[in-house]
């Protein structure tokens, strides 16, 4: 006689609804991965989201949390308004790299200085995945877009930014790591730096960051695993992951 | 509390603000408002509230959302280039039916412009002002008394129908000192609850949403129908005005904010040559006061609109007035370097009032 035990279910900060993403699409993987992070920190009924412009919009149709949708950018401002109001609340932010690395930069950049006590999980997939694959700031050179056809060109078109590594220079971040959703290996690292992350907020140590590398097959044109293997062969060379600030190890 | 104090119209929005239950400023320095953050960066952490001195007009008012969609009183200011700024935010607001207060001590434009009185953003108040049909509701004050009571009852009337709520003075009026007699208001454990609010789920069986986006079949329209019935309601409801010796009026002079004050005075300097003028000030200018003028115009009518501008309000004048009245215009485009006097808005209201008549 066998007695059933169940080892894996999906996390209570997740709702049992079937996703809108794109096949192959690593919102999902991601999703899953904070909702993770807030039941396995007991933190769903005090956790407040913050929405961003593109793919990810729709959050609060996937966690069972309150969420707030910020113009586009302008998460990190709204998620400032957020704490500051509510002080012992978890907020975090969910941010594509469009939205954090373009027409928010300076939003991101000013949240970060100022210490807030946020979490932000910024997503990378070097593109604008909801209008339709155009150029992103993280478009890597040569990479062809709608809005780069024949490649970035660097001349023009400026370098892909690093954002962990330029917010991990600032004074006001603990806690910057990037990771990437790839393969099963580098999905764990990448619970557990958001697990971190969380983590960081819940003992009001300061602002915290994740950049999740991250795929799009549709606007890349790829199938999911050839997207995923892009993903190692092109974007870990340039976006290197790893923690690039960890104020408590730095003690 | 009943204390007759000399203030500046800037600090009274300030002061107004605290009393009304507001421990929530983000702003952005700009002449001619930067009293009001200054006054907040002072008081507000005396009473257990956040200054925040935003990296930008953008994040400032996307601050305010935030706090807002948690359900607390919660401001920004600025001034005309400013407020273009936060026009953004303000549609997400208006979208996302958030209550908030936004001060624009106006300065002249556009672009830069310069620092002298304006009322040069009417239309940017009142008809949106960013992208996708909505309104704020607009109050006008014209005195330093009015910019402590209009904050508060800005307050009150945002929070009531879950709108952006805009408090339109210029340099005069924001740079002026006044007697002021201050009054308690509200204490902010006394504000009701709002239970749209996130602030996380905690035992709730679902979660709160504060959003603008509605990709459903048919939602957003319904949405729309809905902001629109709420500013029905604000027409019927809301509208504030002052009108002064309207009864004989031969000729009505209309004039908001510090233009009014300029035009009451040249309405007694007329009074007293024995025209029969009257004045309407709308206090609200959204809602715009129309049965008001319908009304008004019904026996009288001819309308001298009077604005600090070339000409804004007064396309809502002839909007609202009896069909046969006449609407006449004097206003100084921004940047004239000076107000008009009230001997020259007097010279205007013996022309249309028919001196000797």
């Amino acid at each position: 006689m066998t007695e059933s035990l169940q080892v894996f279910s999906r996390p209570r900060a997740l709702k049992d609804v079937p996703t809108h993403f794109c096949p192959g699409c690593q919102h999902g993987t991601t999703h899953r991965l904070v909702a993770e992070v807030i039941d396995s920190l007991d933190l769903q009924g005090r956790t407040i989201g913050v929405a961003s412009v593109g793919c990810s919009v729709f959050l609060y149709g996937y966690f069972d949390v309150d969420v707030v949708e910020a113009p586009h950018g302008r998460a990190p401002a709204v998620a400032t308004g957020v704490k500051r109001v509510h002080r012992d609340r978890i907020v975090f932010t969910y941010q594509g790299d469009g939205d954090l690395a373009a027409i928010g930069t300076s939003e991101i950049i000013h949240a970060a200085n100022r210490g807030e006590q946020l979490t932000v999980i910024f997503v990378n997939n070097t593109t604008y995945g909801m209008t339709g694959g155009q150029m992103a700031p993280t478009s890597l050179p040569q990479q062809k877009t709608t809005t780069s056809p024949y490649g970035r060109d660097v001349a023009s078109d400026g370098h892909p930014i690093r954002m962990a590594e330029l917010l991990a220079g600032l004074e006001g971040t603990s806690y910057v790591a990037r990771v990437a959703v790839n393969t099963p290996g580098n999905i764990i690292q990448a619970g557990k730096a958001i697990r971190k992350a969380f983590e960081v907020q819940v003992r009001g140590e300061g602002f915290s960051f994740v950049e999740v590398l991250s795929t799009c097959p549709t606007n890349w044109g790829m199938s999911p695993l050839s997207a995923n293997e892009r993903v190692a062969a092109e974007m870990i060379p340039y976006f290197a992951l790893g923690t690039f600030k960890d104020r408590q190890t730095a003690g | 509390m009943n204390q007759r104090l000399f203030v500046k119209g800037n600090e009274a929005v300030a002061m107004g603000a605290i009393e009304a239950g507001c421990r929530y400023y983000f702003g952005y320095p700009i002449t001619p408002q930067s009293d009001i953050p200054e006054y907040m960066s002072r008081e507000l952490p005396r009473r257990e509230g956040q200054f925040i001195q935003a990296e930008s007009e953008i994040a400032s008012i996307n601050m305010l959302l935030g706090a807002s969609a948690c359900g607390a009183r919660a401001m920004t200011s600025s001034s005309s280039p400013g407020i273009s700024l936060k026009q953004e935010g303000l549609s997400y607001m208006a979208g996302s039916e958030l209550p908030g207060l936004i001060v624009n001590i106006c300065r002249s434009g556009p672009g830069l412009g310069g620092i002298d009185a304006s009322q040069a953003d009417y239309f940017q108040a009142v008809k949106g002002g960013g992208h996708g049909g909505y309104h704020l509701i607009v109050l006008a004050p014209h005195s330093v008394q009015e910019m402590y009571d209009l904050t508060m009852l800005a307050f009150d009337l945002s929070d009531r129908y879950r709108i952006p709520a805009m408090l339109l003075g210029d340099s005069v009026v924001g740079q002026m000192k006044e007697a002021l007699l201050p009054h308690s208001y509200v204490r902010p454990d006394d504000l009701p609850t709002k239970d749209w609010a996130v602030s996380g789920k905690g035992e709730r069986k679902e979660q709160n949403i504060v959003k603008s986006l509605y990709l459903g079949d048919g939602e957003l329209e319904a949405h729309n129908w809905r902001l629109h019935g709420k500013y029905q309601a604000l027409r019927e409801r809301e509208v504030r005005f002052e009108s002064v010796c309207l009864e004989d009026a031969d000729l009505i002079v209309t004039a908001f904010g510090s233009a009014a004050r300029i035009a009451k005075t040249a309405i007694r300097m007329a009074r007293e040559k024995g025209l029969k003028v009257g004045l309407i000030r709308p206090i609200t200018l959204f809602p715009f006061p129309e049965k008001v003028f319908r009304q008004a115009t019904a026996s009288t009518r001819r309308v001298l609109c009077i604005e600090l501008n070339n000409g804004q309000m007064v396309e809502d004048v002839r909007l609202s007035v009896s069909r046969d009245a006449e609407v006449f215009f004097y206003g100084r485009p921004p940047g004239a370097g000076s107000l008009p006097t009230p001997e020259e808005l007097c010279e205007q209201i013996s022309r249309y009032c028919g001196e000797g008549s």
